[in-house]
């Protein structure tokens, strides 16, 4: 791979060990992927919970903010994903004072390289959205997907340590989505029944992404007579993300880049392939569970928009959850201070309700959380965490989310 | 006794040092965070094709990569308890894998150039990985 003279020094090791570690690692990212060069980036996003990091990643994170200020500071404006715990909340889930003290190490860690730990996964509806043709290092692949398809931004899905790396230097291994050849569209899908609820264009993402299945394949949706909005952009996107580890899409006369079909592909070259009614009941009828007991209803993965909560609070005004039945509405630190100011969050903790900011409920030991408190059926209008979930031992149901609040009320899924 | 069989597959260079071991295979697809009880050393989803099997110091073979940007740090979290796979192939892999396996320094490769390596390796092969050169060998009795 080609290399500037700044990038050799640092190469070298003549700015640090933390950059010289960075260097190396994408370095061999890049070769893997065929990358010529390096591409300069604007801001990087880290994933940054503990239960993935553990205590390895920890302790890998310790070692380098040990380093010098001038050598471990990250160069361009670094943000945080969600962490797996809410310091005000833990307790009360269930999780352990251990996980907190992991949880505190990696902050103090992070916030060494000058990292703002805005503990979000919707940065692109309230921290700074990227500008179309940006380039950026950005973690979790909802943020991913969603920046390069509805904003038109560059950027690969960056793990924890390659995300670090560009923050370290600036610049990520150029492949992938940030070449523009990768970017035009090699699956055609025309919708034929239009999503109404968030968990219908979740459905309708997962759908498309268990068809596309490859973070190389590029879907272009027609047939879309809505006007979406950013929360339906962004439960489609994430849910797509899950179910195929897709990074991009275009839909016809909606995303920047596909004002039309032709210009993300040759019409003649791609057999469209319907996605139906059927198509939509068949996915959800993947989720049952109806009539059972219902333990602990989730809005989270994406985290709630300030829309959504007040969606929420407006659901459950005058109501009180069932005697046996959890109900956790996660969102951002930023939207959880908005909903405070503005009274949403009192109307959403009325009815028995835990309003959980900075984190994400698949991310925050889930597994644990589920054998302390005892969840096992779990109900969410999220598909992407519906997608999740079972690996951590949950029966999960699927539904909108008037549904899932009237299941929390009732206390079995309606 | 029967000698073994030697099967040589080429590969786009990897990730990671050479390593040998007894593959697992499977076409299913791979997630460190959706498919595995990390504790355990087992696939736990249980839609996913081999749930219930250990993945512990196995050459893992898969169709490709799913979700999930945690997996880039979770293969260094397994391999620092010593309860991880030894290598992973994939026909395709995505970004996150592949700088994961970075960060743990675990054998990685893809895009083998006789086609889907989910049918050219079985489970039980005595197999070896050697990501720099882009080759894995298989033994077979």
């Amino acid at each position: 791979m080609q290399l500037d003279n700044e990038e050799q020094a640092m190469l070298n090791g003549e700015l640090g060990e933390p950059r010289r570690w960075a260097i190396e690692h994408m370095l061999q990212v890049g070769q893997f992927f065929d990358a010529p060069d390096l591409v300069p980036v604007t801001q990087a996003h880290i994933m940054a919970d503990t239960e993935s990091l553990g205590e390895a990643g920890v302790e890998f994170l310790e070692k380098m903010a040990a380093c010098p200020p001038g050598e471990r500071e990250v160069r361009i404006p670094m943000i945080t994903d969600p962490r797996g715990i809410d310091f005000c909340h833990y307790k009360r889930l269930k999780q352990t004072d251990a996980m907190a003290a992991l949880e505190q190490r990696a902050i103090d860690a992070f916030e060494s390289f000058g990292i703002l730990m805005t503990n979000t996964c919707i940065n692109y509806q309230t921290i700074m959205p990227p500008v179309r043709g940006e380039h950026l290092a950005f973690g979790d692949t909802g943020v991913v997907i969603y920046c390069n398809s509805v904003l038109g931004a560059y950027s690969n899905f960056e793990g924890g340590p390659s995300a670090l790396a560009a923050g370290l230097t600036g610049r990520t291994p150029r492949y992938g989505l940030h070449l523009d050849q990768n970017r035009k569209a090699t699956k055609r899908f025309q919708v034929t029944c239009q999503p109404q609820y968030l968990s219908d264009w979740g459905a309708l993402g997962g759908i498309i992404g268990a068809r596309t299945g490859s973070y190389w394949e590029v879907p272009v949706i027609e047939g879309i007579e809505s006007q979406p909005g950013s929360d339906e952009m962004k439960h489609m996107g994430a849910a797509m993300a899950s179910f195929g580890s897709v990074p991009l899409f275009h839909v016809v006369g909606i995303t920047p880049e596909a004002p039309t079909l032709e210009s993300v592909c040759a019409p003649d070259s791609l057999q469209a392939e319907v996605i139906g009614e059927a198509d939509f009941e068949s996915f959800f009828a993947r989720y049952g569970g109806k009539g059972e007991k219902v333990d602990v209803v989730v809005f989270s993965a994406p985290q709630l928009s300030l829309l959504e909560m007040q969606s929420l609070a407006t659901l459950l005004d005058g109501k009180k959850l069932h005697a046996d039945t959890s109900l956790l509405a996660v969102t951002s630190p930023a939207v959880a201070a908005d909903a405070r100011r503005l009274g949403i969050a009192e109307r959403i903790e009325a009815s028995g309700a835990l309003l959980l900011e900075g984190m994400c409920f698949y991310q925050s030991y889930a597994r644990e959380m589920g054998e302390a408190n005892g969840w096992k059926r779990l109900m969410t209008n999220s598909v992407k965490l519906a997608n999740i979930i079972g690996g951590y031992g949950y029966e999960p149901t699927l539904s909108n989310m008037e549904n899932c609040v009237a299941s929390a009320v009732a206390g079995e899924i309606v | 006794m029967a000698s073994p069989h030697i099967i040589e597959l080429k590969c786009h260079v990897g990730v990671g040092a050479q390593v040998s071991g007894e593959a697992l295979v499977t076409d299913d697809n791979f997630s460190a965070r959706y498919d595995l009880d990390r504790i355990a050393g087992i696939f736990s989803r249980p839609q996913h094709k081999l749930a219930g099997q250990s993945y512990v110091d196995r050459i893992m073979v898969f169709n490709t990569a799913k979700g999930g940007v945690a997996s880039a740090w979770m293969l260094h979290e397994m391999k620092s308890r010593g309860i991880a796979p030894k290598a992973i192939l994939f026909n395709s892999v995505n970004p996150i894998l592949a700088q994961g396996a970075a960060l743990a320094n675990m054998a990685m490769c893809d895009r083998f150039a006789d086609g889907d390596v989910t049918q050219l390796i079985k489970t039980g092969d005595q197999v070896t990985v050697n990501p720099q050169s882009g080759l894995v060998t298989i033994q077979r009795m």
